[in-house]
């Protein structure tokens, strides 16, 4: 239900920028199909509305697509991705599944709540950090790993994962994927394969 | 046409059908939740699993399209497991709470758990355990029965035309409901509640009143608008408990209307159920003799035509039948069945009725509304034309208030200027209305009830004929109606006769003296102001407005309490049966008005129900034929002439009030506030 104690905004409408995407968006669909579009109009709403989607928000999309309102609800409490309450500038999602679990994700966690302050499903009081777990998000050879906004940071252990903390919240930019500094997920020994072409 | 064996017998079922259509034709019972013959497919419940040769698991026949050679089997120990293993599911989650649910008893889940589930639960964990939703004054919801088998959604997005319900989250968190705080706000609302197989869905009003073993149903007809849909009573001792639709694919389908279905409250209401004579300013109970001595002292001396009669929106033929003959014989030809005032015009059948049909709605391909808001004035017949428009390759134009209708329209105009250009074919739309093969025009009473009604039946009634409407086997000139007494006064010519007035002219005559004597059958929808000092008879069954103004009032029966025929809006005669006694005193109408006759010295030629309808049969053939349309001729109605600039109204302000027993109902009232109130007034302690 929407009685999730957020103010559901009184109001909400694309950006003029981004009104140009909305056109863009629904154009490739044929006429009459504009509602396929919800999906990508959804995201983007959430990106224009500080990561999250609002009352607001989502009736304007319905709006939009002419669609009842109530269809889009469907979608958007469908996916896990939507964000129907606000969240931190950063939203860091921890995975939790087996693989980064047998790889250290509760450390992640402890460290995490340690750092921040808060548990999950929690956001922090300045409102930069939410702290949620998710399931697989696919990057299985680097585990463990966290996404933080549309970003992947991996081979984590509790300490990098608080130096990532920090430095997001000192506002820098940390450099994306791995923390231990290899390439995608080549061997984390080095190459063990084609060794001569790194000789030559 | 495929030829498909299930269990052994060869079917052959038309093209397009699925496999549990195939299987019910061949006679094997599958149970099912979410498949629904007048819905679309869902596949979403799985009860209804069968064996299919060649294929490796159970298939979900109701989304399984039947093709030919297909060995279909729904009796094997495979079958039977599948059966077990998803009503399993279905109840780890549902409640079983069966002796406090209003479902109890008629239930799909209780029925189809004894029949095809196992013994018990393996389940050991916690139930999950929904919040209820607050949909409304008609339905309630108890969510945590709910099965997710999404027929209420379905419901609203394809016949209702209302999106409001649907499936929100995921997995063990879904749920179905509004999401936001939103009213159900469709007339038809009520069919979600027979339409939900478990107690998710059950009546609010009715809530904890009955158990359905407990009840006797009686098979009747609705009169609370003209459709005359097909319901059965259900009655307990000598109330009436609630009220279900009845299928009739020609008129209701299996729908019903809610202030049909709903309003039964209202007979407990604010009944007649005794005579009651005006004595010194104030009306005072009496006998039957009593009134009759009373009536029969005013009218000593009374020449007939300074007498006239009224005939209200609930009257039933019989009724109206023994009162134009009284007023004949009482020398009157001041008789009016249209208390609106509408200038429908009696000399002609086709000039009143729906002559398309209900039914018929379905073949046409055009349809132009004119002065109608036939979500109000008849939602059954507005949920067949959301019906046909769904199917594509229906042009609707309306003229008149742009209403939410549930579908798109052309909005041609207001008034009846837009009426005058189609007439003259300058409108775009009348192009349109040429091309068309099977086109249809609907005039609501709203445009009637003018000064210029009469002449506005005439400029539609050109339309008609200049477009095309009316041709061979095919006639798309229809009158809407919203009383469901009107197609039958028509049809037994319940009009002034030579010289008489109609009911502006009886309104007049009581307010200027001429008229000295008014009876009313039950019409309260009239200005009672205007009577003057009129000795005002009212029979009917509701004290409403007319009995108020009344000096004798003679108890009647309400549409529950008598064995009646009504004529609905496509001139189908139907009979309602007798589910409870009418109350205290009261007596059925045509006996009232029999033994009045006699009171007077004129008594009626008729002892019996029976001779009664004989008689119906010979002033009108059409009432022969039960429960059929006799198709009516077209001709010639209306008054040409100049139309007037005011635009077009319904005639229906408020469709939750519309006659004495939705005025007297508690819930008809909850509706008003819920659906037809702004909802600015709320505060925080409101739901």
């Amino acid at each position: 239900m929407s009685g999730n104690g957020a103010d559901q905004g009184a109001s909400f409408a694309f950006a003029p920028e981004a009104i140009a995407k909305v056109k863009a968006i629904i154009a490739k669909y044929p006429t009459g199909r504009q509602a396929s579009a919800v999906l990508p109009l959804l995201d983007l709403a959430q990106r224009e509305n500080d990561g999250w989607l609002s009352r607001a928000a989502m009736d304007h999309v319905a709006q939009i697509l002419d669609m009842a309102p109530i269809k889009v609800y469907e979608v958007a409490t469908f996916y896990t991705m939507f964000n129907l309450k606000p969240v931190g500038r950063h939203l860091v999602q921890l995975c939790r599944t087996t693989p980064c679990w047998l790889r250290g994700s509760e450390e992640l966690r402890y460290a995490a709540q340690q750092e921040l302050g808060i548990g999950l499903k929690e956001t922090t009081g300045d409102g930069a950090f939410t702290l949620v777990e998710v399931e697989c998000l696919g990057a299985c050879v680097n585990a463990p790993m966290v996404q933080i906004n549309d970003d992947f940071y991996e081979d984590l252990t509790g300490e990098s994962f608080r130096e990532l903390l920090r430095a997001l919240r000192r506002g820098e930019k940390p450099a994306i994927g791995s923390r231990t500094g290899r390439q995608g997920s080549c061997p984390a020994s080095g190459p063990t394969t084609l060794t001569e072409i790194e000789r030559r | 046409m495929p030829k498909l064996i299930v269990n052994g017998v060869e079917v052959e079922v038309p093209q397009g059908s699925t496999v549990l259509q195939a299987c019910e034709a061949a006679g094997a019972e599958v149970p099912r939740f979410c498949y629904h013959d007048r819905l679309s497919i869902a596949g979403n419940c799985r009860m209804c699993l069968v064996e299919v040769e060649k294929s490796p698991k159970p298939v979900a026949s109701c989304a399984m399209p039947a093709n030919e050679g297909m060995v279909v089997k729904t009796n094997t120990p495979q079958v039977q497991k599948a059966r077990d293993g998803v009503m399993e599911f279905l109840l780890i989650n549902h409640p079983l709470d069966c002796p406090i649910c209003d479902q109890g008893g008629e239930c799909d889940l209780q029925d189809q758990a004894m029949a095809y589930g196992r013994g018990g639960s393996r389940y050991e964990d916690a139930k999950r355990a929904v919040k209820d939703k607050d949909i409304g004054p008609l339905v309630k919801t108890i969510m945590t029965r709910c099965i997710h088998c999404t027929r209420c959604i379905r419901f609203g997005e394809e016949v209702a035309g209302v999106e409001v319900l649907g499936l929100t989250g995921r997995g063990e968190h879904m749920e179905v409901g509004p999401y936001v705080e939103a009213v159900v706000n469709t007339e038809l609302s009520g069919n979600i509640i027979d339409l939900c197989p478990v107690g998710a869905l059950t009546s609010k009003p009715y809530e904890f009143h009955a158990r359905s073993w407990e009840l006797v149903k009686t098979e009747s007809i609705d009169v609370l608008d003209a459709v005359g849909a097909n319901i059965r009573i259900d009655t307990r001792g000598a109330e009436v408990m609630r009220i279900l639709p009845r299928l009739n694919e020609a008129v209701n389908e299996e729908w019903l209307a809610d202030k049909s279905r709903f309003a039964c409250d209202g007979l407990k209401k604010r009944r007649l159920d005794r005579c009651f004579v005006r004595r010194d300013g104030k009306l005072e109970p009496a006998s039957w003799d009593e009134a009759f001595a009373a009536i029969a002292t005013r009218l000593r001396g009374v020449p007939g035509n300074r007498i006239a009669a009224l005939a209200g929106d609930l009257a039933d033929a019989e009724a109206i039948l023994l009162l134009k003959e009284l007023m004949g014989a009482l020398g009157s030809t001041h008789i009016d069945c249209r208390q609106d005032g509408a200038k429908l015009d009696a000399s002609n059948r086709a000039g009143y009725l729906f002559n398309t049909t209900i039914a018929g709605i379905e073949q046409a391909d055009t349809c132009l509304l004119i002065g109608t808001n036939p979500r109000w004035e008849a939602p059954l017949v507005n949920a067949r034309l959301r019906k046909r428009w769904r199917r594509g390759g229906f042009a609707i134009g309306l003229i008149g208030e742009p209403r939410d209708l549930t579908y798109k329209y052309n909005h041609l105009g207001v008034g009846p200027q837009a009426l005058a250009e189609l007439a003259n074919g300058r409108h775009a739309f009348a192009e349109t209305l040429k091309g068309a093969k099977a086109p249809m025009l609907i005039l609501g009473q709203g445009a009637l009830v003018r000064s210029d009604g009469g002449q506005i039946l005439a400029a539609a009634r050109q339309i008609a004929g200049d477009l095309g409407f009316v041709r061979d086997g095919w006639n798309g000139f229809n009158v809407l109606h919203s009383a469901a007494a009107r197609v039958g006064g028509l049809d037994l010519g319940f009009v002034p006769g030579a010289d008489g007035r109609d009911v502006a002219g009886i309104l007049e005559g009581a307010q200027s003296g001429v008229i000295d004597v008014v009876y009313l059958l039950g019409a309260d929808e009239i200005d009672t102001s205007r009577f003057g000092k009129a000795f005002v008879i009212y029979q009917g069954h509701h004290g409403d407005a007319g009995a108020k103004r009344a000096d004798v009032v003679l108890p009647g029966a309400a549409y529950t309490e008598k064995d009646a025929t009504y004529v609905n809006l496509e001139g189908r005669p139907q009979r309602t049966h007798r589910a409870i006694h009418p109350l205290g005193e009261a007596r059925e109408d045509w006996k009232i008005l029999r033994a009045l006759s006699e009171a007077l010295g004129k008594q009626l030629p008729y002892d019996t129900l029976q001779s009664v309808r004989e008689r119906l049969g010979h002033v009108a053939p059409s009432f022969r034929a039960l429960g059929r349309v006799e198709p009516a001729s077209f001709g010639n109605f209306g008054t040409p002439g100049p139309l007037g600039p005011e635009p077009f109204k319904s005639n229906i302000a408020n469709y939750y009030m519309t006659d004495p027993i939705s005025r007297a109902s508690p819930t008809m009232a909850e509706c008003v506030a819920a659906f037809l109130t702004p909802a600015q007034g709320k505060t925080g302690t409101h739901g």
